[in-house]
């Protein structure tokens, strides 16, 4: 069995692995923000960050280095890379709900087998808010969902379909867990990849949703 | 040393918040606290201004800023997109102390543009058929669904900017400029807490974001962290 901190470091690789160089991408709130710590300054990714920043670099190295006015999605400091730029939110929304961005990385509670998301609302649950969800669900090229496989008390979270408000009709592409990797291919969800030391059947047993699978299953660690 | 910089703008932080009356709706800017004008929130706080309708992305966090405003039942109303990193919000919420519009925060940024730029309502594909659009128009284009958005406008806002110029001529700090540009031209009266007013000429043309037309009141921050 993984660790959680081994299960977030694995899916966080394995995102990073997905992304093209020279790409522009967004990071959601939760596991994503974590990336801008994997990118490679030369693989030249620009990351976007919905409250203004293009070009947002690391975390800080120390709480002396971190400054209040340079925050990301999810309120915790940063840096900027060179070429870095910031600008209001209407055009930072103009950027995703206008297609310029090419992925956003986004955390789920549910997946269905068609790829419809849900990641705002767990009903009867203390949340009232959605953020920049909808939007970066519906504005960017792709969608890169990376999520533990299974809930905290071990549901799965890819579903046949979803029971929790969805975040938009647009399907998303690509998921990512701990266990495995799946594409979505037309209609549905084909499993491309398998997490290290998990079985075919495991995931059968962990995933409401039906999934076809590739003829050639690569693993990833 | 230069001569002290005179702004006809400039007022205390309680005479800029005395402007602010029962029953407005008021935007404040900001994302989490960055760009939140927490001076004028705080001395808001200390008044009996009451019944607000609050427009703005967080309704602060627990006890800060609009945190407290909420604690102190000065907001009736709140719109916004992200409310639920303070659990005083949710709770008031759930018991029914405040009303809640979500709206997602791209539609909440682009519903401010518009307000300031004339434009009544709009269409945008983000939120059409969620629970988010359940009681609004929607109509294809290009065989695409699009929710009909309304735009906001407001009696006064609240916002930070970095420095500011005698006349109002404003600029913003890094990631602190989110909403703030486009609020200082959705409202009537623009009331803007800044870290120090410098005389005019000394902003570059080039620096000024927000032009000093969209500028009513200057209030200097003590706060270090400006």
């Amino acid at each position: 069995m993984l660790t959680i901190e081994e299960s977030r470091n694995r899916i966080l690789r394995r995102a990073y692995a997905e992304l093209e160089t020279g790409s522009v991408v967004n990071l959601g709130v939760g596991l994503p923000t974590a990336l801008a710590n994997l990118i490679d300054e030369d693989r030249s990714i620009h990351i976007h960050s919905e409250n203004g920043i293009l070009g947002v670099g690391p975390s800080p190295r120390s709480a002396e280095d971190s400054d209040p006015a340079l925050i990301n999605a999810g309120k915790q400091p940063v840096t900027l890379t060179p070429g870095g730029s910031f600008f209001d939110s209407a055009t930072s929304f103009a950027m995703i709900r206008g297609g310029h961005i090419d992925v956003a990385v986004i955390g789920a509670l549910q997946i269905d087998e068609s790829g419809i998301l849900a990641n705002w609302l767990v009903p009867g649950e203390n949340v009232l808010g959605v953020g920049g969800a909808m939007d970066l669900v519906t504005g960017a090229k792709r969608v890169l969902v990376v999520t533990t496989h299974c809930t905290k008390s071990g549901a799965p979270k890819i579903v046949k379909e979803c029971t929790y408000p969805i975040t938009a009709t647009r399907p998303v592409d690509t998921i990512i867990t701990e266990r495995a990797l799946f594409r979505r291919t037309g209609d549905g969800l084909q499993l491309a990849e398998l997490g290290d030391g998990f079985s075919l059947e495991s995931i059968y047993d962990s995933t409401d949703a039906e999934f076809e699978v590739s003829e050639n299953i690569p693993v990833f660690a | 040393m230069s001569r002290r910089p005179q702004s006809e703008k400039a007022l205390s932080a309680a005479d800029a918040v005395d402007k602010i009356s029962n029953g407005d709706v008021m935007m404040v800017g900001g994302f989490g606290q960055a760009g939140t004008p927490l001076f004028l929130l705080e001395t808001l706080a200390e008044t009996r201004t009451r019944d607000l309708t609050v427009i703005s992305n967080n309704l602060g966090e627990q006890g800060v800023g609009l945190g407290r405003l909420l604690l102190n039942r000065q907001i009736s109303r709140a719109i916004g997109s992200f409310f639920t990193n303070n659990p005083d919000a949710v709770k008031a919420s759930n018991d029914g102390e405040i009303s809640v519009e979500l709206l997602p925060q791209g539609t909440l940024a682009e519903a401010i543009r518009a307000g300031g730029a004339g434009i009544p309502a709009f269409y945008t594909p983000t939120g059409a058929d969620t629970e988010l659009s359940r009681d609004k128009e929607v109509r294809a284009f290009e065989g695409r669904n699009y929710v009909l958005e309304r735009a906001l406008r407001a009696d006064v806002a609240l916002i930070k900017a970095g420095r500011a110029d005698e006349l109002g001529n404003l600029t913003y700090d890094k990631s602190a400029r989110n909403f703030n540009p486009a609020m200082a031209m959705a409202a009537s009266l623009v009331i803007v807490e800044v870290s120090e007013i410098v005389p005019v000429g000394h902003l570059s043309p080039e620096e000024i974001v927000t032009p000093h037309i969209f500028v009513d009141h200057l209030v200097e921050s003590p706060n270090a962290d400006n």
